[in-house]
This record gives C-alpha cells, sequence and structure tokens, in this order.
C-alpha cells in the first residue's frame, strides 16, 4: 500500500534559522532520505517552500480565481512530505516516526487512493 | 447438519437455550477472529457466526448439543460464509476466500490451539490509530459478541451513534490498511498499552457506573475480565497483562460487598469480607506480585493492599507516590493524599489535598476533605465539604452515601 506522510510544523519556529541549526536539519533529513530509499519503500519526497509563497486556486462555475497565501491559515503548515510504499499501516507509523519533523511538528499519514482495482 | 435424532456424540442437556448464550459468550470471538482472518472481512465474518448461533437455537433443542459445540459452531459459520459468498458470486476475488475458509476445517478439530486469532483480533481492534471509544465498541463487538445495542447501552450512547461509529472504525481498519497481525517485538511498547487500556476502560466503564442498569455494568467487568485473562494467557511472556488482570480482579472480587442490599455503597473498610469472592482475591494477589511496576502492577499492588488483613497506609502511599511519577495527575495525587492521611494523620492530608490542582469540580476531593475534617472534628467545615462533594456528584448511589454522611456529622 502506499502512504502519504504529510510534514506538518509551526513556520514561525523557522524565523531565522542558524546556519548550523539549518545544516543539523538538513542532516537529519539525508540520514532519513538514505534509510528509506535504501529500504526500497521510498516513492517520492518533497520539501516546500514556506506557505507565504503559496498560491491558492479555486475554480468556480468555469471562474478560475487566484489568492495570495495557503487554503487555510492553520497553525501548523504543510512543509513537506514523503510518498512511501509500505506493507500496513504500521510501517508506515514506524517511518513517521523517524522523519525529523514528527519531533517539533507532527506526520499525517494517509493511505492513498488505489484506482487501479 | 444432520436433523432428527441425535447421534453419537450428541448430549440432551435441560436448557440448550442457555448453553448457547453461554457459549455464545466464550467462542463467538474465537469463531469471529478465525474468519476474520481468513476473511478479512469483519461484517461477513460477524454476521456468518451470528448465523451459526441462530442455527444452534433452532437444532440444538431437537437434536442434542454436539460433543464439541465450539467446534460444531465454527464449522457451520464457515458454510454459511461460504455459502454467502458463492451468493455473492464475485467468484474470481471471492475463490481465495474460500480456498481459506476450506483450510478452516483442518484447524477446526482443536479450537483450543489456535488462540493466535484473537490476540491478532484484539490487536487489530486496540489499533492507536483508531479512537477509544471505536477500540472499546470494536473489541466488545466482535470479541466479545455484544450487540450493538448491548454496548450502546452500556456507554449510554444512542444505538445509530455507535452503529456508525463501528462502520467509520472498520472503514479505517480496510483502508488505512491496518493489519490484522500480532504487533512485532519492538512494536509492542506503542501498540500494547493501547489494547491494555481498552479493556481497562471496559472494566471501568463497569466498575464506577456514571449511570446505567446495573446488570449490563456488572457484565462489562465480567468482560473486561475474561478479555484481560485472554491477553495474559496469549502474551505469558510480558508482564503488563498480568497487572491489569491482577487489579481487575481485586477490585470486581469485592463487587458482592461494594453495595449492601439496599444498593446503598459500602466502604472498603466496612465491607463484609465473607462476600469476597476469595478464589478471585486469590488469583489476583499472585498475578498481583508478579506483576511489572507499571501503571497497572502498582495500581495492582495497591488494591493487593486493600484487601490485606490489614492494610500498611504507608505504602500504599509509597505506590501511589510511584504511580504519579509514571501517570502524573491529579485524581493520582488525591489516592495518595488520602493514604497518607491515613498512614500519618489527617492533618498531612489535608495538607496534600490543599496543594492538589485542578480537580475542584470533581466529587471526590470533596469527600476526601470532608472526611478528614470530620475526623479531626472540624464539623462546620466538613459539612461544607460534603454539601460541596454532594452538588457534584452524579452517581445515585455515592449520592446516597454522601447524604448519609452528612446527616450523620
Amino acid at each position: 500500500m502506499r502512504y502519504m506522510l504529510n510534514i506538518y510544523d509551526d513556520e514561525s519556529n523557522w524565523g531565522t534559522p542558524s546556519p548550523e541549526e539549518f545544516k543539523a536539519v538538513l542532516e537529519a533529513y539525508g540520514r532519513f532520505d538514505q534509510e528509506v530509499t535504501e529500504s526500497g519503500a521510498f516513492v517520492a519526497g518533497e520539501g516546500l517552500r514556506p506557505v507565504s509563497t503559496a498560491t491558492t486556486v479555486r475554480v468556480s462555475n468555469g471562474e478560475r480565481m487566484v489568492t495570495d497565501g495557503p487554503f487555510a491559515e492553520t497553525k501548523e503548515q504543510l512543509g513537506g512530505f514523503y510518498l512511501l510504499e509500505c506493507k500496513d499501516l504500521d510501517e508506515a507509523i514506524e517511518w513517521a516516526a523517524k522523519i525529523p519533523g514528527a519531533q517539533s511538528g507532527c506526520v499525517e499519514v494517509r493511505p492513498v487512493l488505489d484506482t487501479s482495482g | 447438519m444432520r436433523r432428527g435424532a441425535p447421534g453419537p456424540g450428541h448430549l440432551r442437556v435441560a436448557a440448550p437455550g442457555a448453553l448457547v448464550d453461554r457459549l455464545f459468550r466464550r467462542e463467538s470471538g474465537r469463531t469471529v477472529a478465525s474468519l476474520i482472518r481468513v476473511l478479512g472481512d469483519f461484517d461477513l465474518a460477524e454476521e456468518a457466526v451470528q448465523e451459526a448461533f441462530v442455527v444452534a437455537l433452532e437444532r440444538w433443542p431437537a437434536d442434542g448439543v454436539p460433543a464439541k459445540p465450539g467446534a460444531w459452531i465454527t464449522t457451520t459459520a464457515r458454510n454459511k460464509a461460504i455459502d454467502r459468498l458463492r451468493r455473492a458470486r464475485v467468484l474470481e476475488q471471492k475463490a481465495a476466500m474460500v480456498a481459506g475458509l476450506e483450510a478452516l476445517r483442518a484447524e477446526e478439530s482443536e479450537p483450543e490451539g489456535l488462540p493466535d486469532d484473537r490476540l491478532r483480533l484484539m490487536f487489530t481492534c486496540c489499533h492507536p490509530a483508531l479512537t477509544a471509544e471505536a477500540r472499546v465498541a470494536l473489541t466488545l463487538r466482535t470479541l466479545g459478541g455484544l450487540s450493538t445495542l448491548e454496548i450502546a447501552r452500556a456507554f449510554l450512547v444512542p444505538e445509530p451513534t455507535l452503529a456508525k461509529r463501528l462502520v467509520r472504525a472498520k472503514g479505517k481498519i480496510a483502508a488505512a490498511g491496518i493489519a490484522y497481525r500480532v504487533p512485532e517485538e519492538r512494536e509492542l511498547p506503542y501498540r500494547l498499552p493501547s489494547v491494555l487500556a481498552s479493556v481497562y476502560l471496559v472494566f471501568n466503564e463497569g466498575y464506577s457506573a456514571t449511570a446505567g442498569e446495573a446488570l449490563v455494568r456488572r457484565e462489562l467487568c465480567a468482560e473486561a475480565i475474561r478479555l484481560g485473562r485472554l491477553l495474559a494467557e496469549l502474551m505469558p511472556a510480558r508482564p503488563e497483562p498480568r497487572g491489569l488482570l491482577a487489579l481487575m480482579l481485586l477490585h470486581h472480587a469485592r463487587r458482592d460487598a461494594r453495595v449492601d442490599a439496599e444498593g446503598r455503597l459500602v466502604l472498603l473498610e466496612d465491607q463484609d469480607r465473607s462476600l469476597w469472592h476469595d478464589t478471585e482475591i486469590e488469583e489476583g494477589l499472585m498475578l498481583a506480585a508478579g506483576a511489572a511496576p507499571d501503571r497497572y502492577g502498582l495500581q495492582a499492588a495497591i488494591a493487593s493492599e486493600h484487601v490485606a488483613p490489614r492494610t500498611d497506609w504507608g505504602r500504599v502511599a509509597t505506590l501511589y507516590g510511584e504511580l504519579a511519577v509514571l501517570d502524573p495527575s491529579p485524581v493520582v495525587e488525591l489516592n495518595r493524599a488520602v493514604a497518607v492521611a491515613l498512614a500519618e494523620g489527617p492533618e498531612r492530608g489535608l495538607e496534600l489535598l490543599a496543594q492538589i490542582e485542578g480537580l475542584d469540580g470533581y466529587h471526590l476531593l470533596h469527600a476526601a476533605r470532608a472526611d478528614l475534617l470530620r475526623r479531626l472534628g472540624r464539623g462546620v467545615e466538613a459539612r461544607a465539604a460534603y454539601e460541596r462533594a454532594l452538588a457534584l456528584a452524579a452517581n445515585p448511589v455515592e449520592r446516597e452515601f454522601l447524604g448519609r454522611r452528612l446527616a450523620a456529622l
């Protein structure tokens, strides 16, 4: 089964990380990426720029509505994701707990809709 | 399934209906668990097992009870499931399930040897990815064989609400890929607590009746003990289930002494110990002695002190202190304060009670304070505290008790 692991965190905690902090986080993600790739579970994964750079698009009755900002103002924001192939929810939870972002924020585990039948 | 005269191996019993009832309680969880493993479908498994018991109710009074009623139920349920699958006629997908069901036949001869299905089912039903309410409802439904109406009554929710809760939980198990397996050793630290907590929740709902029918509630306690026993037997290498089982046994053993003939609450120190169930106490004490010093084991040790001929309140206070470290809560602090009061005197207890924060709306805090003030002869303050406790208490049995205490001042 495929699972989307969405990483949420409070961006305001990330005001201006020192170069050392930034490096430490990058290295932690580097280690996670390596482990999850070597296990064969990795399908895709990216980090996102802050929600201040987000644009939200809606189409209502054929009319396009484009607004600045995320779809909703929340305390924690989507900051990145992994798409993993796991045997069951427990394996996905196991990976989620290893994502560095789970320690400062949280990781939402969502099963991917399987449309192949 | 033959009709007519009872064959060899069938025996006549006075009331097959009552036997079917008892058997349903004991065996339905086992059979449902096996069928879910093969089918991966909660509803189909439950329906097939229910049908099997309906057949038993029809046939056993005339045909006699089969020699191995449990195996008979599994066979019949399996056949019912095969019938249903064949009728559904999406054969390609169902073929594998039918094959799995056929294979169940070999295992039937010895249902005692198949405990893993129930353990699996318990871990699936109590997965931490489900809400606490859903875990309890699913466990009682599938392993306990309780009807949605019975569960709804026990937890004081409308039946449609409970039915929706079950549908949603089963939906999530299927869609989110919650596995039907016993977790690996390394997963247990995050999987076992939610199983233990669900069983304890069932027990507490029965024990500390906030309202509802007394009979249903006693059944809940018995059911929780049955589940706890199952866990302790199926995970003999883990000490946690033993602590939980000990805790529940030691409380439940005093059920007949907790309230008097008029349904009034009787304090531990005033209870008629001849009404305690000795075998349960003995088993509880033995299990408690071998339990881990976790939250259940510590509470079991406290309960062991409570049933001792002479309670060592100093030790109870120490145990509550350890519990407060593991599981800090104002309720634990309240219990510790009461134990300290009994060990070191009411003044010391009052000091500790005064330090507890966040329990002002909890009737037992005021009841404890009132009792200590009463012991110190501070009648006016005791009266005010009892009145406050009475204003906050919801349980009629407790209200009656507080009213009696207030009147006796």
